[in-house]
């Protein structure tokens, strides 16, 4: 068997005696979209946070590509190919959509001089990957003015500037109008399936996690307490309890499909 | 030996009790109203001026002292009630920068208050009665005041912790300083204790003032001398917190009479005399601190700082249709040695080397986001540096490139400090840094000439004619602007002003903020260090006013006059500031109060500055059909 692109190895966390993660272990290979679930609370953003270099976990250990990478700095995981996309867009909002860009652009070429041109040789990589995301008629506006949801394809044009092995997205959809959500999960599942990459996503929206991942982790009080195929995830009975109290999650994951 | 440790100790005690009311009263105003208040200095200075005067009116005895001290202490916290409600109160909502601006406009403006009330002259002022004496401790003698003040700090400090305790406003305060938008939603009414709080921080600092008086006299250093030992202390000691303030405050006091005490010491053969180390001490204790704890010891690390789109503007590459206007300035400056007279000419050549200085700054402030009050220190050392080369006997063409590397240097060394901080703390810790720098060239008679500075620093031959040396500037400070404007647009520029904009996001795409910004203040330093070495060749002569805190305000009031987030901005100010400068020194004594006038109104009504307000009307008649 292949080496998975991310391997998560007994993590835990915990702050002033408050155990956040407990031993959460999973992997995600190349081309595939995991889903990170659970209820508020479950330590779905502290997981996460360990695994983008924001948290350095108590124990455990991140792999990427088997190489270990646990307490890496963010800087360091991106130059690795992990990518990230924020939970509240983080953009350049002094910039044009272009110029957002053209920053990822020259922090992954090392380019940090004082007097060198910085755009024309750039131009055309900037034009291409904003036309991956739908962006390309918009290069030249100013990232302040730009729509929600156009914001988060800059930032994910951004995020995939070093054309990552991994990308991490933190409730990707989050504050999105419904219609939008579906493109923009469609968008990165079709860049998953092209360029083999690893999405690991936390997500709210069971709309979104059962239209899109291929495989579900849920957490639950700081525990996975089950992963498996969005089917088998919908189905268990473990997580209707502790998920939605009982509630029938298979109605709601149902309801999403016919809208996807 | 350890008679005078002991002696020095308590020494550094009594001192520590006066930093720890000044430091007290600011930690309070920032932590309810969360403005750093540059006037608290000012404050401290006017309880001295005015427990003077009162001890002028009734004369001596108890009444005279304590009752000075009392009427001191009270009559600032009217005033401080005052400004809170005339100033402050316009600024709560205004970015961090601009509330330390403003703040300053009251040290510039209080300043000449002083001035014009007391005079020149530094006044003598009452010692406590009964107090005057000695106490013999292992044989040496200790004031009978200092050992009052030791005590008296401290106590002071627990009559504020049980207000803040035990009291229903004491909650009401803390719950404030806690949560802010909590405390406001819980109905307290906040404009009224954001009064009592400015009042009470502000009685602090006067009474520390009156009670200054035995040790030293009434004088008009007295703000900037406090307030830059007291950002020290709330650096090392945590912004925000009261004990923080009290243990720094000890240690920074402690050490300093330490280093007094041991006085000189022969080591082989040479004499290191740790008397004139005091500021070195300090600047060491504050290093260590921040390298270990970069957030102070008993501070908090702040939240990651979310800069909301709207304050800050776009800097977009220059439009070339659009620059005749540079290519008529060009000609019209070339043209100018034709045409005006040798006043003029000299006038010139000191407000290009100002927009040189403005410029430098307008790099890290504006592109970089990092607020910078001690800007000076880059230009002083390089102004200093080149004037001891060519004390030395090296020409102007290695003089002025040993002022730029000396410059570079220092901005490697403090940068590297300064990158570990942001916002206010990195505002103080800039400030503290030119303090430093400032007193060590005025203490080190032997390099530096000392209060005196440095005299008979004349450019070559060739440009010994104010023409010549003003075509001369001219073309380095031109060659250096448009550097540093180009630099804005290039890969560092960029990357820079990304990190600004979202330091998390550019961290997420591999960006090194620390190492970019770091790169920055560098650049920035070498340039005001290039605008020091002009500006010692252009005047002959310097002092340690060149990096004094005025001078690195100085830079502030031209970036901001001119425009923070604009690309010429801060050199339309600089010429702006510089001409106002000349004309109204010579309308009037009260420079400082005009400037600090200015500053105020320019922070509450034009925070844009003048560039960038043409430029939001020039938008604005755009947008419309």
């Amino acid at each position: 068997m292949s080496v998975p692109v991310l391997a998560v190895e007994e993590i835990g966390k915990s702050f002033k005696g408050f155990r956040a993660v407990e031993r959460a272990s999973f992997t995600v290979e190349a081309g595939e979209l995991l889903a990170l679930i659970g209820p508020n609370g479950a330590g779905k953003t502290t997981t996460f946070n360990m695994i983008n270099g924001q948290l350095m976990p108590d124990h455990g250990r991140v792999r990427l590509g088997g190489e270990d990478v646990t307490g890496w700095p963010p800087r360091a995981l991106w130059r690795a190919g992990v990518a990230r996309t924020f939970q509240i867009t983080q953009t350049f909002g002094s910039m044009s959509v272009a110029e957002n860009l053209l920053v990822a652009i020259l922090s992954r070429e090392k380019s940090a001089g004082l007097l060198a041109a910085s755009n024309a040789s750039h131009a055309s990589e900037i034009q291409t990957r904003l036309g991956e995301v739908g962006m390309g008629h918009a290069a030249n506006t100013l990232c302040s003015v730009l729509a929600y949801g156009d914001l988060k394809r800059v930032e994910l044009a951004i995020a995939l500037v070093n054309d990552p092995r991994l990308l991490l997205m933190d409730e990707p959809t989050a504050g999105m109008a419904a219609r939008e959500r579906g493109a923009l999960m469609r968008l990165v599942a079709e860049r998953a399936r092209q360029r083999r990459t690893a999405v690991l996503f936390t997500e709210h929206d069971m709309d979104v996690v059962f239209g899109h991942a291929d495989r579900v982790v849920v957490m639950n009080r700081g525990r996975l307490i089950a992963e498996g195929s969005p089917e088998e995830v919908r189905a268990s009975s473990i997580v209707r309890e502790v998920y939605l109290g009982g509630a029938a999650l298979s109605a709601i994951g149902g309801g999403g499909e016919s809208s996807a | 030996m350890i008679a005078s440790f002991l002696i020095q100790t308590l020494n550094g005690l009594a001192s520590a009790s006066l930093l720890f009311l000044v430091a007290l009263g600011l930690t309070l105003i920032f932590g309810v109203t969360r403005v750093v208040n540059f006037a608290h200095g000012s404050f401290f200075m006017l309880g001295a001026y005015l427990a003077v005067s009162f001890y002028g009116y009734v004369g001596g005895g108890v009444l005279g002292f304590w009752g000075g001290a009392v009427f001191a202490g009270l009559a600032v916290g009217v005033l401080g009630a005052l400004i809170e409600l005339t100033i402050l109160r316009r600024i709560y909502r205004a970015p961090e920068l601009l509330q330390l601006i403003t703040t300053f406009g009251v040290v510039l403006l209080l300043k000449d208050v002083v001035l014009f009330t007391w005079g020149p002259e530094d006044i003598l002022g009452p010692r406590a009665p009964g107090l005057t004496g000695a106490v013999w401790i292992f044989g040496k003698p200790i004031p009978q005041y200092d050992l009052l003040l030791l005590v008296l700090g401290p106590l002071v400090g627990l009559l504020v912790w049980l207000l803040l305790t035990r009291t229903d406003w004491g909650t009401r305060v803390r719950a404030a300083t806690e949560d802010r938008d909590m405390a406001a939603a819980l109905g307290i009414n906040q404009a009224l204790m954001f009064t009592g709080v400015f009042a009470l921080g502000a009685l602090l600092a006067g009474l520390a003032g009156a009670l200054a008086l035995p040790r030293e006299p009434a004088n008009h250093n007295m703000d900037l001398t406090i307030i830059a030992d007291v950002f020290v202390v709330t650096v090392v000691g945590g912004l925000g917190s009261l004990p923080g303030a009290y243990v720094a405050a000890v240690i920074i006091s402690v050490v300093k009479a330490w280093c007094i005490g041991i006085g000189d010491v022969r080591v082989f053969g040479t004499v290191f005399s740790f008397s004139k180390l005091t500021l070195v001490a300090e600047f060491i204790v504050m290093a260590i601190v921040l390298i270990i704890r970069p957030w102070g010891l008993f501070g908090t690390p702040p939240a990651p700082q979310r800069v909301t789109a709207a304050s800050i503007l776009p800097m977009p590459v220059p439009d070339l249709k659009r620059l005749w206007p540079l290519g008529l300035v060009i000609l019209a400056l070339l043209a100018l040695p034709l045409i005006a007279d040798r006043f003029t000419v000299v006038l010139a050549t000191d407000i290009i080397i100002f927009a040189l200085f403005a410029a430098s700054l307008g790099l890290i402030m504006g592109a970089g986001g990092m607020a910078s009050f001690g800007h000076a220190a880059y230009f002083g050392a390089g102004a200093y540096a080149a004037a001891v080369a060519a004390k030395a006997g090296a020409p102007f063409l290695v003089a002025v490139p040993a002022g730029v590397t000396f410059a570079g240097a220092l901005a490697v060394l403090f940068g590297w400090f300064c990158v570990r901080l942001t916002g206010v703390s990195l505002a103080m810790l800039t400030l503290a840094f030119a303090q430093i720098t400032w007193a060590i060239a005025f203490q080190w008679d032997s390099v530096t000439g000392g209060s005196n500075g440095l005299v008979g620093v004349w450019p070559p031959e060739l440009l010994s004619d104010k023409t010549a040396y003003y075509f001369a500037t001219l073309l380095l400070v031109g060659g250096a602007i448009l550097l540093i404007w180009r630099s804005v647009h290039a890969p560092l520029g960029y990357l820079l002003r990304a990190s600004r904009d979202s330091r998390i996001r550019a961290e997420a795409v591999g960006v090194d903020v620390r190492i970019i910004q770091w790169r920055a203040i560098i650049v920035a330093g070498a340039a005001a260090g290039l605008a020091g070495a002009l500006y010692v060749f252009s005047k002959g002569s310097l002092s340690p006013d060149s990096l004094s805190i005025p001078r690195s305000v100085d830079a502030l009031a031209m970036v901001l006059i001119g425009g923070v987030q604009t690309l010429v901005g801060p050199v339309v100010g600089a010429v702006v500031f510089m001409t106002l400068q000349d004309w109204v020194v010579r309308a009037t004594p009260y420079w400082h109060a005009v400037l600090g006038i200015t500053l105020i109104l320019i922070t509450i009504i034009f925070p844009q500055g003048i560039v960038g307000t043409l430029r939001q009307w020039r938008q604005r008649r755009e947008a419309e059909p």
